[in-house]
């Protein structure tokens, strides 16, 4: 086959159009829900938390989460006077139906709920091979479970275990920060269950969201910081001893 | 011009090459979907479509928009920041077909026992008790009136 000048010319527009093709969109957003505008994180307010469990019951409502398989759970930590660095640690079925009565008063007690940190340098997005999990323009890190190959790795990355295989689809499945929710205006069902008020949504982008203040004036920690995962999910009055 | 006459075969191989280019792009333009890179190395589409998944919670505006009378008992009470949807579950369906999908009321043998049974774990301030000490059995909205708990805020319901 021999290319002349003219056939390269033809060739050239062709190939820029089929281009513009493939980089071609359909975007499909919320109504009057602008991404650049927020980026969420969320606020645990240990002292606040009395081991319900109705942020994990919630949780599975809202999401259909599988049982045995938790977007959100609930751990109860004892540490002794005396240790420290080896605390006992429950969570019965993720504390959805709660915690056993705790008689022995020794030692101090508290409740750590778990989510997904939704980190805005996740190292479960970085191991994807084929670009099913990503965070999304308004920080939220999301599973595109049509596109998602089921083959685990994001499960195995994530420092904090906040993900599992759905049992049914086979794909990744994890905390989406209730994304159908945020986006329409409405708080996360495990911060609307919450009783104490334990769990904040907040909205980083948003300059009158009281988490500004609130972090400010309080001693507040982020799971792991050594990871340098830029976890947002921002945990106030955490004891040392919570890994 | 005997140099481009041997070098024709270079020609047409770099013939090869655009024409397997071409190739690629149709190729890709159909296998890649289409809002794929939009935003990221991901499909755009993918957002708007967990955004589309349904909610259970109505969230507290919406009961509110109907049970003032309820609200108006609750926010003098200890109960004011707890959410409806809290303690009554779920209700998205009753927010949106109120005639037609009744909320189930809620036992408050098991509500009230979740938050309030007496444990060493929980924090000192929070208000518990041994349920079995405390009333023996008898329900809780025999003396506390749920939406606004204290014995002197109006006792049964």
């Amino acid at each position: 086959m021999k290319l002349n000048r003219r056939q390269m010319l033809i060739l050239l527009p062709a190939a820029a159009v089929a281009w513009k093709h493939v980089l071609a969109g359909t975007p499909e957003e919320s109504p009057n829900y602008k991404m650049t505008d927020h980026w969420w994180s969320l606020l645990i307010d240990i002292p606040k938390c009395i081991g319900c469990g109705n942020c994990v019951r919630a949780c599975q409502a809202e999401n259909d989460v599988p049982d045995g398989n938790f977007r959100t759970w609930v751990e109860r930590y004892h540490v002794s006077d005396w240790n420290m660095t080896s605390p006992e640690v429950i969570s019965p079925d993720g504390g959805k139906e709660g915690f056993p009565v705790a008689t022995d008063e020794a030692g101090k007690y508290f409740f750590v709920p778990k989510m997904c940190n939704q980190c805005a340098d996740s190292p479960c997005t970085q191991v994807c091979p084929v670009g099913a999990t990503f965070v999304s323009p308004d920080g939220v890190v999301l599973v595109d479970q049509k596109y998602c190959l089921g083959c685990a790795y994001c499960v195995q990355a994530c420092p904090y275990g906040c993900r599992y295989i759905h049992p049914e689809k086979k794909v990744a499945d994890k905390c989406t920060l209730c994304y159908h929710r945020i986006t329409k205006g409405l708080t996360t069902a495990c911060c609307e269950a919450c009783p104490t008020g334990a769990r904040q949504l907040a909205d980083l982008k948003n300059p009158k969201d009281p988490i500004h203040a609130f972090l400010k004036t309080h001693a507040v920690q982020v799971l792991k910081p050594q990871m340098a995962t830029g976890a947002k999910v921002f945990y106030n009055g955490l004891d040392g001893s919570v890994r | 011009m005997g140099f481009l006459k041997e070098a024709g075969h270079l020609f047409r191989f770099a013939g090869l090459f655009v024409l397997a280019f071409l190739a690629f792009l149709v190729i890709r333009a159909y296998v890649v979907p289409k809002s794929f890179g939009q935003y990221g190395h991901y499909r755009g589409a993918a957002l708007g479509e967990i955004a589309a998944h349904p909610i259970k919670f109505a969230g507290h505006d919406s009961c509110e928009t109907c049970h003032t009378d309820v609200l108006d008992k609750k926010k003098t009470g200890k109960h004011a920041h707890v959410n409806c949807e809290a303690c009554h579950g779920p209700l998205a369906k009753h927010a949106d077909d109120p005639a037609s999908v009744q909320p189930v009321k809620p036992d408050t043998a098991v509500i009230c026992a979740r938050c309030h049974t007496a444990s060493a774990a929980k924090p000192k301030g929070f208000p518990q008790v041994d349920p079995a000490e405390h009333s023996s059995g008898v329900p809780c909205e025999t003396c506390h009136q749920p939406h606004n708990p204290a014995i002197d805020a109006g006792g049964a319901k």
